[in-house]
């Protein structure tokens, strides 16, 4: 392969203009045993209200990509930008959920939601009736004056949700949200989450390594080569919406996802044959 | 169905007793156990002491110890020796977590700061306590202000110690979700990474009460004219083994006190960890 691929916006009535764009960002972790190339030359562009998922073998750097558009982490080359501003640190205009639920234990549900909005810089009022509502829109009416340890972890990441929406940033970052869930629990999350997506719109990067759960939630599955890890290929999910479970049972739904598996695959592949290589 | 009775009875995998690794135990069967053992271990000692086969000089027995304290109660030399003890480890307690806590909690949080101090407090923390003590005379003389030197010297280091390991292990995400929510740092500081780590900093503050138990009584036994150290030195100089025997119940039974209302506290404080589903 030579110099990195540009990649084309595909055609498509969902997209508007591109809301994040990323391109020639490279990412080395410098350590003591020698350094690490985890991102080189990735190229992305998401637009306005769309939902891209990113998906790729462990250690690809999907998730180091993720902390760097959050704002969390630094990167050493190429640029990024929202709505044509270069990222600078983390930000309120970007929700950020993360794989560990990250609850505060000491603050019960409506709490947790609560302190966002406080954060945030919202009135000590608004910030309950925000909080509420966005509790209800996760189903967890009932639960506002529970702990973290009273609640499972399908429920924690309804809260984490909730909380990442309730400051109406205008683009969602979850770092393998549903990962550390239950079969059961994480179709419940996924359906709940593309049914909020639809009613709400607003641009989400998602990455997981459930390749169904990308095809399932996506309007564009992003793949990752290895490390060093960039945008390898898209490929667009044209399913219809609102997106329902019986889709995923569907000839267009098995073609879709055999193609993302594919695609990974061949560096799934890659990585066995340089293991061959090396004993 | 018949099928399903069967198999409630059939007999577990592992064996369930009192004594298999992660079986529980009830409270009550908890506190029972407990006492059992002391009382076990109390019967023993005057079993011991009965058959006379120690001398009382080196064993007295738990009737002869009772009656000296007994006798030092009426006296009003127990209360006294109680009052100015509890009064010096509290202060002195008190004043080295008032420093230790901001500055465990900053090393903990910024790496340089602890490039600044950690080494320096570890080279101090490898210096042993009891060797301070003759300084510390000789800049204070033999008054409570020794004391509290010689607990904070014993403490202060230790404390610092465990307050940055408590406030490292607060997890990276939860500061960076202060981050993504662009809180400032020191609000990340106070509104996440403290409340995040009190609960692990309220352990580390009873672990390091019962070592300040301990420089107390070395204070009190080298230099001072009051408080429970003091009694038993004299005790000891005039042989009363039984005074001697006392005292460590008593500091023993204090120790087990402070713990457990640390305990009760902690339950009380952070009942929402321990909430369950």
């Amino acid at each position: 392969m030579g110099a990195s691929p540009t990649v084309p916006l595909p055609a498509g009535a969902a997209l508007n203009a591109p809301k994040l764009v990323i391109s020639g960002l490279g990412k080395t972790f410098r350590g003591d045993r020698g350094d690490v190339v985890a991102l080189k030359g990735v190229d992305l562009a998401i637009g306005e209200n769309e939902f891209v998922s990113l998906v790729g073998t462990s250690g690809c750097g999907k998730s180091t990509l993720l902390s760097i558009v959050a704002g969390l982490e630094n990167h050493d080359a190429g640029s990024l930008a929202i709505d044509g501003k270069a990222i600078q640190g983390p930000g309120l205009d970007r929700g950020v959920v993360f794989q560990s639920y990250t609850l505060l234990p000491w603050l019960t549900t409506l709490g947790n939601v609560e302190f966002a909005l406080l954060a945030a810089g919202k009135s000590r009022k608004d910030a309950r009736d925000i909080a509420r509502a966005h509790l209800s829109l996760v189903g967890l009416d009932g639960f506002a004056d529970r702990f973290p340890a009273e609640l499972s972890g399908g429920m924690k990441q309804r809260v984490a949700i909730a909380r990442a929406l309730s400051y109406r940033p205008n683009m969602l970052l979850m770092d393998e949200p549903f990962g550390a869930l239950d079969a059961l629990t994480r179709h419940h999350m996924q359906e709940l989450l593309a049914r909020i997506w639809e009613q709400h719109r607003l641009t989400v990067l998602f990455v997981t390594h459930d390749v169904e759960e990308a095809v399932y939630m996506s309007d564009r599955v992003a793949v990752m080569s290895n490390r060093p890890g960039r945008i390898k290929s898209i490929i667009p999910i044209d399913l219809p919406r609102p997106r329902t479970y019986d889709m995923t049972g569907s000839p267009e739904f098995a073609r879709l996802q055999r193609e993302v598996l594919s695609e990974i695959r061949a560096e799934s592949i890659a990585i066995a044959a340089l293991g061959d290589a090396l004993t | 169905m018949p099928g399903e009775k069967q198999e409630q009875s059939a007999p577990p995998a592992f064996s369930s007793g009192m004594f298999s690794l992660t079986a529980t135990v009830s409270g009550r069967r908890f506190i029972t156990i407990a006492i059992l053992v002391f009382l076990v271990l109390g019967l023993l000692w005057w079993g011991v002491a009965k058959t006379g086969l120690v001398t009382p000089l080196f064993l007295p027995s738990p009737e002869m110890v009772i009656a000296r304290l007994q006798e030092l109660a009426a006296s009003g030399k127990l209360v006294d020796d109680l009052i100015i003890s509890v009064y010096r480890i509290s202060l002195g307690f008190l004043i080295s977590t008032i420093f230790a806590l901001p500055i465990g909690i900053l090393i903990g949080s910024y790496r340089a700061w602890e490039a600044a101090i950690e080494p320096l407090v570890d080279f101090i923390r490898y210096m042993p306590v009891v060797a301070f003590v003759p300084l510390t005379i000789l800049w204070t003389g033999t008054g409570d202000a020794q004391k509290f030197l010689i607990i904070f010297i014993g403490t202060f280091f230790q404390q610092v110690l465990l307050v940055m390991d408590n406030v490292k292990s607060v997890p990276r995400d939860f500061i960076n979700l202060g981050r993504t929510l662009q809180m400032p740092e020191w609000r990340i500081l106070m509104r996440i990474i403290l409340p995040s780590a009190m609960p692990a900093i309220w352990d580390s503050m009873r672990i390091s009460l019962g070592w300040a138990w301990t420089w107390l009584v070395v204070a009190e036994l080298v230099a001072a004219t009051s408080g429970l150290g003091y009694r038993i030195t004299t005790a000891q100089r005039f042989f009363q083994t039984d005074t001697i025997f006392g005292y460590l119940l008593l500091l023993g039974v204090l120790g087990l006190t402070t713990d457990q209302a640390m305990k009760w506290g902690h339950r009380r404080l952070f009942r929402y960890l321990r909430v369950q589903r």
